[in-house]
């Protein structure tokens, strides 16, 4: 767990990759690219194992179920396309709508799955709450919380690489690393988070804890 | 000479050439369903193999395709086309002869569809292609004779299964084919004629005179070998020596990198300038071709490689071959040694080089294996279900199939034979519908059942399959190039992981040269030659030999002599001080020595097992370690010992090495292995679950790529029992993991465990202190090395000072 402060909102980055707002109670998560493996198959790839959404949901009932948040925003490509959303099967798609009852549930809007779904909640293109901003792809607004480039970050520990989904985060803005379990990433020194990342920007790496280290550092020789 | 036309007779004859015994009986059994000749390099075997296709071709009348040549190489079918055209040229033969690979232009493919000629060359994958296309029994129809050549290669991969799936389906198409097998000399003939007949066809093996003995022996150095390591530097000036005095030596090593850095030695001691390249598979196409060429011109006095050069091409005037370290398998080592001296009934020069002093008597052990003719391998197991989920979906894109004349069909392939029903049905339902537990949506299909008979649900999807066929397993590589405006040379291609380890400035070996890491340009490696550090070592793919079986024993019957005079003196010694000071391994019994070194305590297991299983070794007997609460803090696996380095003493070896123990603690470590996630991903990837990434697939963005790892895990925890985890169990067990020579390790010393308490290390332990590749203990481990490196990170970025503990602040 690695607090954060972003345009004075006190912030925790989770483990899970997920972001916790204690003051309004607000959890987010980014990137959950629902019916991965239902597009896939849809789409003539290969038939990938179909446990993607129910993983993806039991982590997120888990972090639920720790903080029980007020609310939930989802942070764009939540679904991995319309109709993967539109197709749920009807034990996922109940779980979901239990994961939601009691709760404010945004759905922001992403470049996977544009537009509202059958499943209640509110769909916005953002959300501005207090001081901070939640939208799907980053832009120049300080104190906004983002996802879609699947952040990660690698770190060689005596010859062994170790790879890991990572939070980016400086004065300005946090990148969430996806939640979804069938996502792949994009690495932190790639130029064009390297462009969006100010000068002291950090890394925390997610898994079973998170580690916070400086984006741009290299491991020192050891 | 029965069989042969008259021409052939006056061609001979005007060569000055007799025919061979094994060429004539080739000749007279050219109407045997399948057969397999057994001969050493220059017995003239790939003439052989095509003197019936010739001589039933000589008449003009046979209309397509008649003899199909498959070769592992695809450099080998192009010089068999080369020398093909000799015999056919000059006997004006009306022969129309043509080779496809890879490399052969579309326009040249497609017209070889349409208007196939009478011989085609090609390799298994390119033939697996041929076969997906709905026009193959066009194609195939006049098919005669099927020729594999290098059998004995091919047979040790998967690339040799999905052949032989191929030839099932060949001999469906045209039931009369004929198959003939070329293999150098194999410890078991019989087993590669039972795969490549149509089982349960008879196949006779042929053997040809193999020769005389080879002239092999340790090549004499006054400086002892080095305690560790495999670089061989020492042994430098005394290669440079036999390079000068013999015309063309060929000098083989176990790896890439060893190859690299002696390369770079020898040329830094190469003060006559003596024409010496280098060649391995990480090398740049063009390079490698050029060092061939250089070679077959008679250019070079000495070419350093690797098991590139093992197979094929007939490099014409090599008259020494020299093998740096270990050989680990005698059989390679034998069939090394045949590069050599390429003229029949001329003995073959090699000379051995240990590169430390362990490797000496693993040297003599295996000089004595290949006197005695005693070659090593292990039985081939049954054919693997990955390839076969590729064939079934091969079949699918060439036309609709039943499950009934599938299953009977792939069945005649020798490895396939015993493929049970069930099994098949597994893989038939994978390749259909992924075989999940979970049954949820109609789209989860490929393939639909209609009317009986199996389709592609799309059709579209048969471009995807073609893309996706084969068994070769890519590492994810990087171009490595020089830097300049124009795109420089291609120089060849390092692992992503090492490259990801690179900093500007950093030098590594390629290709001989040191160059400069400069940049990461869309996933290529730009490099200068301005080199000014030592160079870091790249670090190639492909998997270290584990040292076989059959040498393992040989050495640990050594070790009973009373003295070894044949030994170099300071070998000699040493093992004398090790009896001495503890005690040599035995072959039916287990020695761990437990001492006590620079602070920690050190237990070293003498299991002769071969580095794969001592590896897997030193997993188990950690993890019971560890449970015993021993505190194991990491250990090291070397052919022939594993040593385990914690706080705690070992006292009771017993309940550590109780069959019950580690084969319970194998299933559960097993499970959660990285070992298991490098086969699942080869096995997703050759079964169609996963594509094949391709170079240009990785630019840059790589969100929408994810790691198979996490389709292993899924299915780890939601469908245990899935056909594909099935299939990841099996090859592992086969592969890296070798669980076999653990069991066989048990079964030689059956509980008979020496535990000797010394006060320090002994000799034989001591080289180990100087091996590389330590595996730290993980689990918790991971977690505070990254903790820490995170941490000293921050120190040295000078954030740690503006972060206040425990999170951070930043102005705003």
């Amino acid at each position: 767990m690695n607090p954060l402060l972003l345009s004075g909102a006190h912030l925790v980055a989770r483990p899970s990759g997920a972001l916790f707002w204690p003051e309004v109670g607000l959890l987010c998560v980014s990137d959950l690219h629902l019916g991965k493996s239902e597009r896939t198959a849809r789409r003539g790839g290969g038939l990938l194992p179909p446990y993607d959404t129910r993983d993806t949901l039991a982590r997120l009932e888990r972090e639920i179920n720790a903080l029980a948040p007020r609310t939930v925003v989802c942070l764009g490509d939540s679904f991995d396309d319309l109709a993967a959303g539109l197709s749920l099967p009807e034990d996922e798609r109940l779980w979901l709508i239990r994961l939601m009852a009691g709760r404010d549930w945004v759905w922001i809007e992403g470049n996977h799955d544009p537009g509202p779904l059958n499943l209640g909640g509110r769909h916005l293109a953002a959300l501005r709450l207090g001081p901070l901003v939640f939208r799907h792809i980053a832009t120049a607004e300080r104190g906004e919380v983002s996802g879609h480039y699947h952040p990660k970050f690698s770190i060689s520990l005596g010859g062994r690489q170790v790879t890991r989904p990572c939070f980016l985060a400086d004065d300005a803005r946090v990148i969430l690393p996806a939640f979804g379990s069938y996502t792949g990433g994009l690495r932190a020194s790639d130029p064009v988070l390297q462009a969006l990342m100010g000068p002291g920007a950090m890394a925390i790496l997610t898994g079973p804890q998170t580690h916070p280290l400086p984006m741009r550092a290299r491991a020192r020789a050891r | 000479m029965a069989n042969l036309p008259p021409t052939f007779h006056d061609w001979f004859a005007r060569r000055g050439w007799s025919i061979h015994p094994h060429q004539q009986a080739m000749l007279d059994r050219a109407d045997a369903p399948a057969l397999l000749l057994i001969a050493p390099t220059g017995g003239g075997k790939t003439l052989a193999g095509f003197l019936p296709s010739l001589a039933e071709l000589a008449g003009g009348t046979h209309q397509g395709l008649h003899t199909l040549y498959i070769s592992p190489l695809k450099a080998l079918a192009a010089d068999i086309k080369r020398n093909l055209g000799t015999p056919i040229d000059e006997m004006r033969l009306p022969i129309r002869v043509e080779d496809r690979t890879g490399d052969t232009t579309q326009t040249q493919k497609k017209r070889q569809r349409a208007d196939p000629p009478h011989i085609l060359l090609t390799t298994p994958e390119s033939l697996a292609l041929l076969l997906s296309y709905p026009d193959a029994p066009r194609m195939f129809a006049g098919l005669q004779r099927v020729v594999v050549d290098e059998i004995h290669a091919l047979a040790e991969s998967k690339r040799g299964d999905q052949l032989m799936l191929a030839l099932s389906r060949l001999q469906a198409l045209v039931p009369g084919l004929r198959r003939v097998g070329l293999s150098a000399t194999v410890e078991d003939p019989q087993a590669i004629a039972r795969f490549l007949a149509r089982h349960p066809d008879p196949c006779e093996v042929l053997f040809a005179d193999p020769g005389p003995d080879p002239d092999i022996t340790m090549l004499q150095i006054d400086e002892p070998p080095p305690w560790s390591g495999g670089g061989a530097a020492y042994a430098i000036p005394a290669v440079l020596e036999q390079v000068r005095r013999h015309k063309t030596t060929l000098i083989f090593h176990n790896t890439r990198a060893q190859a690299e850095i002696f390369f770079h030695n020898l040329w830094l001691a190469n003060d006559d300038a003596l024409p010496i390249g280098i060649h391995h598979g990480s090398l740049d196409k063009q390079q490698r071709a050029r060092v061939e060429a250089a070679m077959v011109n008679g250019d070079l006095r000495a070419i350093v490689c690797t098991g590139s050069l093992d197979l094929g091409i007939d490099w014409g005037d090599v008259d020494l071959v020299i093998q740096i370290g270990a050989p680990k398998n005698v059989k390679r080592l034998v069939q090394r040694i045949g590069r050599a001296n390429h003229r029949y009934n001329a003995p073959s020069k090699a000379l051995l080089v240990p590169a430390n002093r362990f490797e000496v008597v693993e040297c003599l052990a295996a000089l004595e294996a290949v006197k005695a003719r005693d070659l090593d391998g292990d039985p081939r197991g049954p054919g693997p279900r990955d390839v076969l989920c590729q064939h079934i979906l091969i079949a699918a894109c060439a036309a609709p199939f039943t499950a009934d004349a599938l299953f009977a069909e792939v069945t005649t392939a020798g490895a396939y034979a015993g493929l049970s029903r069930a099994d098949f049905d597994a893989c038939l339902d994978f390749v259909a519908t992924g075989g999940y537990a979970l049954r949820a949506y109609d789209r989860w299909q490929r393939l639909k059942l209609i009317d009986g008979a199996w389709h592609l649900r799309d059709p579209r999807a048969t471009q995807r399959i073609r893309m996706n066929i084969g068994t070769i397993q890519d590492t994810e590589t990087l171009k490595v190039r020089l830097k300049n405006r124009f795109g420089g040379q291609p120089l060849g291609e390092v692992e992503e992981g090492f490259a990801a380890t690179l900093t500007p400035g950093d030098t590594f070996l390629i290709g001989g040269e040191i160059v400069r890491y400069e940049n990461l340009r869309e996933m290529t490696v730009e490099v200068t030659r301005r080199a000014d550090k030592p160079p870091k070592i790249a670090t190639f793919m492909g998997t270290k030999f584990a040292t076989s079986t059959q040498l393992s024993h040989r050495i640990l019957r050594m070790f009973a002599q009373d003295d070894w005079p044949e030994l170099p003196e300071a070998t000699r010694a040493w093992l004398h001080l090790q009896r001495e000071r503890s005690r040599l391994p035995e072959p039916d019994r287990l020695l761990i020595e437990s001492f006590p070194w620079k602070g920690r305590e050190h237990a070293v297991i003498y299991g002769f097992a071969g580095r794969n299983a001592m590896q897997t070794l030193g997993l188990l007997v950690t993890q019971r370690m560890e449970d015993l609460g021993l505190n194991p803090l990491g250990f090291l696996a070397t052919d022939y010992a594993t040593m385990v380095w914690g706080l705690d003493p070992l006292t009771d070896p017993a309940p550590l090495f109780a069959a019950e123990n580690l084969r319970e603690g194998f299933e559960t470590w097993l499970a959660g292995n990285a070992v298991m996630k490098r086969t699942f991903k080869a096995s997703a990837v050759i079964s169609g679950l996963i594509e094949r990434t391709y170079q240009g697939q990785r630019k840059s963005g790589r969100q929408a790529t994810f790691s198979s790892d996490i389709l292993y895990d899924t299915l780890l925890k939601y469908d245990p029992d899935h056909v594909l985890m099935q299939i990841t169990r099996e090859e592992a067990l086969k592969g890296l993991v070798d669980f076999g020579r653990i069991e066989e390790m048990l079964a030689r010393t059956a509980g008979r465990i020496d535990l000797l308490r010394l006060p320090t290390l002994s000799p034989l332990s001591a080289p180990l202190m100087l091996e590389m590749g330590r595996v730290p203990i993980k689990g918790a481990a991971t977690e505070r090395l990254l903790a820490e490196a995170a941490a000293g990170m921050m120190e040295d970025s000078g954030l740690a000072a503006v972060e206040p503990v425990p999170g951070w602040r930043v102005g705003f």
